[in-house]
């Protein structure tokens, strides 16, 4: 016992230290399993992101819009492998990971149990979805997690396209005909609140803040992460002429920040807990493709021993 | 059944060391390659790429870095700065 809270110590005064911790380096079991979780989450988020979006590819307006949003779809795909490569580095398999997002144990970020109705949504996910996820994974650049670190530095850099390519879309409605505009408001009104949503509880109701700031898992709480959100987007909602559908919205001089009205985190919870929009699609949707999938590995495999095997038998020939 | 982990190396560009990027799952190394170029590469990050079953490398255990980091440490004389000589000396 007092070896274990020696050991806690120390791995402590590392990372007070601002030492990275890597993952063959002893750790505290709470810090695997918190990481395991958050990384794998992220991660299920990459992947489950790109069925939203994935779903306007056909339909997108003109070639330019078409090849950004497939090279953005592509992007995603990458990111969450990534961060599957870095979860695994703790000891879970891609397997488990796979299986705990399908059978509803991992969660994934709620954003995307909501539809895209419109090809607006497209340039509002981008905005203010890519946005927010953004502001989050600058933070976490500095994570101490040396693997998760250096994912976010990759993710990092490939993700300010993503949002550029939103807001085009969206300034393109915006100064287009009124209709047109229309649906560019309507596209704002409905992914906003779920947009402030995205950086989790209020820190008073989110018990593992304290300790992931400890850790310097998170260097910011998700409060101060929504604020710093909003006080970037509002000018940028302002130039396409956009409102943000909150009556409470306003400029607090003595702040120097953005006051905005109460998030309905009943809804939150509700779509946490799975009953949002699309949640049952969305893991339908991953199913499927880990079913249809399935023979393909297995066959890819018997390939690859085959092969293997050939060559054992040359080489003895030999 | 998983495919294998691989570790991805890239070279940036000639005249640059391959240097770790991460990892991926492949049946074999064929398809580790071809998975590296999609994963790795998709905004000309590299020329050229190695890859290599995770089983493969051996690693040295964070636990043995005192006994196999720590004797450099106090060998300053294998530094130049460690040599007094006279500052007038040029190219030396």
């Amino acid at each position: 016992m007092s070896k274990e809270i020696n050991l806690e110590e120390k791995f402590q005064a590392r990372i007070d230290a601002g030492e990275r911790i890597e993952p063959k380096d002893w750790m505290p079991a709470k810090y695997r399993k918190t990481h395991i979780r958050q990384i794998s989450q992220h991660a299920h988020s990459e992947i489950v992101g790109m069925l939203p979006e994935g779903n306007w590819i056909t339909r997108a307006p003109t070639l330019r819009r078409k090849v950004g949003l497939l090279a953005k779809v592509q992007d995603e795909a990458g990111h969450g492998l990534y961060l599957y490569s870095a979860a695994e580095t703790l000891g879970i398999s891609r397997d488990e990971m796979e299986i705990q997002l399908i059978t509803g144990k991992a969660k994934y970020s709620s954003i995307f149990n909501y539809p895209t109705l419109s090809w607006a949504d497209i340039g509002a996910i981008g905005w203010l979805v890519d946005g927010a996820a953004i502001i989050n994974q600058v933070m976490l650049t500095r994570t101490s997690f040396g693997p998760y670190a250096r994912a976010m530095v990759r993710i990092c850099k490939e993700e300010s396209f993503h949002q550029r390519q939103g807001y085009e879309i969206m300034l393109g409605l915006a100064q287009g005909t009124p209709e047109q505009k229309a649906m560019a408001q309507d596209a704002l009104n409905r992914f906003w609140w779920p947009s402030l949503m995205m950086f989790g509880p209020k820190d008073e109701d989110s018990p593992n803040t304290e300790q992931s700031v400890k850790w310097k898992i998170k260097r910011k709480t998700n409060d101060e992460l929504r604020q710093q959100f909003i006080d970037i987007t509002i000018p940028q909602a302002e130039y396409l002429g956009l409102t943000v559908p909150d009556p409470e919205l306003k400029w607090n001089e003595e702040r120097g920040h953005y006051d905005f009205g109460e998030i309905d985190w009943d809804e939150f919870w509700q779509v946490v807990k799975g009953n949002g929009p699309c949640n049952k699609e969305r893991i339908a949707a991953r199913t499927k493709a880990r079913e249809d999938g399935a023979w393909v590995r297995a066959a890819a495999l018997a390939h690859a021993e085959k092969k293997e095997a050939r060559k054992v038998e040359k080489k003895t020939a030999v | 059944m998983e495919y294998p982990i691989f570790e991805v190396f890239i070279r940036s560009k000639n005249g640059l060391e391959h240097r770790h990027v991460g990892s991926l799952h492949a049946a074999d190394e064929e398809m580790a390659l071809e998975n590296a170029r999609d994963v790795y590469t998709r905004r000309q990050e590299g020329v050229s790429i190695w890859v290599v079953e995770s089983k493969h490398i051996t690693a040295s255990n964070p636990e043995n870095a005192g006994e196999l980091f720590e004797p450099a440490k106090d060998k300053v004389y294998r530094h130049p700065t460690f040599y007094e000589l006279p500052i007038e000396l040029k190219h030396i």
